[in-house]
């Protein structure tokens, strides 16, 4: 097959030099080695299924006794999962090296089958290799692979061990399907199928009601935006006659710009995008999704699935640059969500519910990004973000699971993830304590870790995009530029009162437990490790050009400058050439002046001061533990219960939902329709019932009625 | 002469029609549906000598049948017969609803 195709790609690009064109290698088996894995694991797990589910049947959880001597399907998806990660990872790195020495200025696209053909619709089961797509799978494999290993040391004391990995690895697949998929079909395939996992990992202890109900949400909210996908699909069907990626953006050039076609187009995406992305007013999902094992948080609710949006968006950047009104709509749906779900995290004790909202609050970042046309700087935030929050949730998952042994030994049912249980970690578990100290300045926007340059670029970027030529609604970006900034600000605080709560002050545990709290073992401190490096230094990659030379650029010591930003140039080229004609050059000043240079250095000391007045007020508070603690009052009250937006959707939308369908139920269904069919059975049998009557079985009333019959059938034919 | 043999052919009828349905012997029930058959045999007859041959060779048609279904009709009187040691129809009637 790799010759084949390597015959095909050299013949069929003639423009190119030896060498230079961009060969990729063995990308099917990218996608199919976690499809394998998914099957391995899962056949072990069916293996296992009938001793698991008695057990939970039961009402208590499977004995697996010591490690050593563990069933095979206890110890194989270790193997197994990890593995297959490691492997594709490789090969991401092999096809990603390979396309730094060359040149794509066409996206490969590699065919393997027609998936369907109906009329003059086309699907082909094709992977689409482009300088987006590789560094998304360099993502999704290379941040995969350190959570997948984390999870051995989270997860193998867990009955459902084996089904675990499988989900996980069935969701590598899909999100790779998503990823390199080079339709739009085929990315909605993947879509789906990020979806569906997602659901059965945060349901993944299905016997706590309270979990699976979190993963039904997170499933059925999910399918509000998908309708949105499908009729953005239907749109772009009629419109091009094909979903493949290359010919509708070639064929853009025939979309209006600013017209009502592209207009709905690009909204119905973002409907979408907001429902996978978690934003306003899609968002209430994510939090809840917290019900998961925490790397499946840290794998598919911080790093990967969640970006599937803002993926969209930067994939369809053509479209969106076509759409003034789409963009604006993305970009002001972005920073409301930043803001919106910063304030409630300010409030949050579950240590998980406070990265999932500051994850929800990053991800409007990016969508705010991608919505001023800064398309590599979304993507760019996407990649850092990655980084740094999958490190947070892996870190908060060391947390978790020391507090969880900590409990277990003294049979105490305190909640592991409250913050208010915590406090003083920092002297049982340093690594952990190291590393997520790293991830929040990074996510804070401190100098020079990787968040400072990705989120800084974002909100450069609104100020510039507000001062365009002719730009839109000029006023309208001011706003959304001092919405980030504030949120920003609002980020730097709550990360760091998250850090002082968990690992600072006096130890909350109790005493008897803190003796059993433990540092991590060394399969989950090492990614905790390397995610550490990557988000010191991962923003290195793309110092923006006006920053290199400053102090901010260590006067021009960082190697690369705006290296994504030209990586990705062959994907955005499009989106910022119809950005030149209709809006003109970006401005170089902020709207109430100041460079660049001058606003990075504001915001990066603006956090620092944030940080340490974190560190200062938090410290000073005195935290008592979570069952002692009072009712929050006031706003504080409206924040820790995030401003009853579930209890809004509950009485308007849920509660009605719920009301009709009892009434279909009730009367429609079971009385009216289920009424009638019933009668029509009744009137048969009672008419079949007096008809049979007749039936006498004396031969002397059939010959009699037969004879009138006779007679009656002759009266009719003479008179 | 076509109206007197009509009104016998009616005559005829009308008692095999009325010893049909009063009559409980299966026998003499078999008896009435053979002067049905022979009363309409009449009309054939008399009608061929207005309009041709075609009636006169529907009659041994009717003969011929008639004698069939006498064949088989007495048989199954007859197994009926030793089953029940009767041949009242009122009798037989097993065959309902």
């Amino acid at each position: 097959m790799t010759l084949a195709l390597t015959a095909l790609f050299q013949g069929g690009s003639p423009a190119a030099e030896a060498g230079a064109a961009f060969v990729p290698f063995l990308p099917g088996l990218i996608v199919l080695l976690p499809l394998l894995g998914f099957l391995a694991n899962g056949a072990l797990a069916l293996s296992h299924g009938r001793t698991s589910a008695n057990a939970v049947r039961s009402g208590g959880e499977l004995d697996l006794g010591d490690r050593a001597s563990r069933p095979l399907t206890h110890t194989l998806p270790s193997l197994i999962g990890p593995g297959v990660m490691a492997v594709a990872f490789l090969l991401t790195l092999v096809n990603f090296s390979r396309a730094l020495g060359a040149s794509i200025e066409e996206p490969v696209v590699v065919h393997y089958w027609t998936w369907m053909a109906t009329g003059t619709f086309t699907v082909d089961a094709a992977l689409q290799l482009d300088q987006l797509s590789l560094l998304m799978m360099m993502i999704v494999t290379g941040v995969g692979f350190l959570i997948h290993l984390f999870s051995v040391g989270y997860m193998r004391d867990d009955s459902g061990y084996p089904r675990y990995f499988a989900y996980l690895n069935l969701f590598v697949f899909f999100m790779l399907v998503l990823v390199m998929g080079s339709s739009y079909a085929l990315m909605f395939v993947g879509w789906e199928g990020v979806g569906l996992c997602s659901y059965l990992l945060i349901g993944f202890w299905f016997s706590d009601k309270e979990k699976s109900d979190a993963g039904k949400k997170a499933f059925i909210v999910n399918r509000i935006g998908d309708v949105g996908f499908l009729v953005a699909m239907f749109y772009l069907f009629t419109t091009f006659g094909t979903l493949d990626f290359v010919p509708i953006f070639e064929g853009s050039d025939a979309l209006v710009y600013g017209g009502g076609l592209v207009t709905a187009i690009t909204l119905f995406f973002f409907l979408g995008a907001a429902g996978k992305s978690a934003q306003i007013p899609l968002y209430v999902w994510l939090p809840d999704a917290m019900a998961g094992p925490t790397p499946v948080s840290a794998l598919i609710h911080a790093a990967t699935m969640v970006t599937a949006g803002v993926y969209l968006v930067a994939r369809s950047s053509v479209l969106f640059a076509l759409s003034p009104i789409g963009s604006a709509t993305v970009a002001g749906v972005g920073v409301l969500t930043a803001l919106f779900a910063a304030t409630i995290a300010l409030k949050q004790n579950d240590i998980k519910k406070v990265l999932a909202y500051s994850t929800v609050s990053q991800l409007g970042y990016m969508f705010v990004g991608v919505g001023v046309g800064a398309y590599a700087a979304g993507v760019f935030h996407l990649m850092t973000h990655a980084f740094f929050k999958a490190l947070l949730f892996l870190g908060s998952g060391a947390v978790i699971h020391s507090m969880h042994h900590a409990y277990h030994h003294t049979h105490k049912h305190d909640d592991p993830q409250d913050m208010r249980n915590m406090g003083g970690l920092r002297a049982h578990m340093p690594i952990t304590w190291i590393t997520m100290w790293i991830g929040t300045l990074a996510i804070a926007g401190i100098w020079p870790l990787a968040g400072f340059f990705s989120k800084d670029e974002i909100i450069w970027q609104v100020a510039a995009f507000g001062g365009a030529a002719t730009a839109p609604y000029p006023a309208l970006y001011t706003v959304f530029w001092i919405i980030a900034l504030a949120a920003a600000l609002l980020t730097a605080f709550y990360m760091t009162r998250m850090m002082v709560m968990t690992f600072h002050g006096a130890n909350r545990t109790g005493a008897e437990e803190a003796k059993h709290l433990h540092e991590a073992p060394a399969i989950m401190w090492v990614p905790l490790a390397v995610l550490a490096v990557a988000s010191v230094f991962g923003g290195w990659i793309n110092v923006p050009e006006a920053l290199r030379n400053s102090f901010l650029g260590l006067g021009g010591a960082l190697p690369m400058s705006e290296w994504l930003h030209h990586w990705l140039e062959p994907i955005t080229a499009r989106a910022h050439e119809v950005q030149l004609e209709h809006l003109g050059e970006v401005a170089h000043a902020a709207p109430i002046g100041g460079g660049e240079v001058a606003w990075a250095a504001i915001s990066f000391l603006a956090a620092a001061a944030m940080v340490a007045t974190a560190f200062k007020v938090v410290g000073a508070q005195k935290t008592v533990p979570a069952h002692d603690s009072p009712e929050p009052t006031g706003f504080a009250k409206v924040l820790y219960n995030k401003y009853y937006v579930d209890e809004f959707y509950d009485r308007f939308v849920v509660q009605p939902i719920v009301r009709a369908s009892r009434f279909s139920w009730k009367v429609i269904d079971a009385t009216l329709i289920d009424g009638t069919v019933n009668a029509v059975g009744w009137v048969s049998k009672g008419v079949g019932w007096g008809v049979s009557m007749f039936q006498t079985g004396n031969v002397s009333t059939y010959a009699f009625v037969l004879t009138l019959g006779v007679l009656a059938i002759l009266g009719v034919s003479v008179f | 002469m076509i109206t007197e043999a009509l009104i016998l052919s009616a005559i005829l009828f009308v008692i095999g029609t009325f010893g049909m349905l009063v009559r409980r012997n299966a026998i003499i029930m078999f008896l009435c549906i053979e002067l049905q058959l022979n009363a309409v045999n009449v009309a054939f007859v008399a009608f061929s000598n207005l309009y041709g041959i075609d009636g006169q060779i529907f009659v041994f048609f009717v003969m011929t049948v008639a004698a069939a279904e006498a064949a088989v009709g007495l048989a199954i009187i007859i197994s009926i017969f030793r089953h029940y040691e009767s041949v009242d129809v009122g009798n037989f009637n097993l065959l309902k609803w």
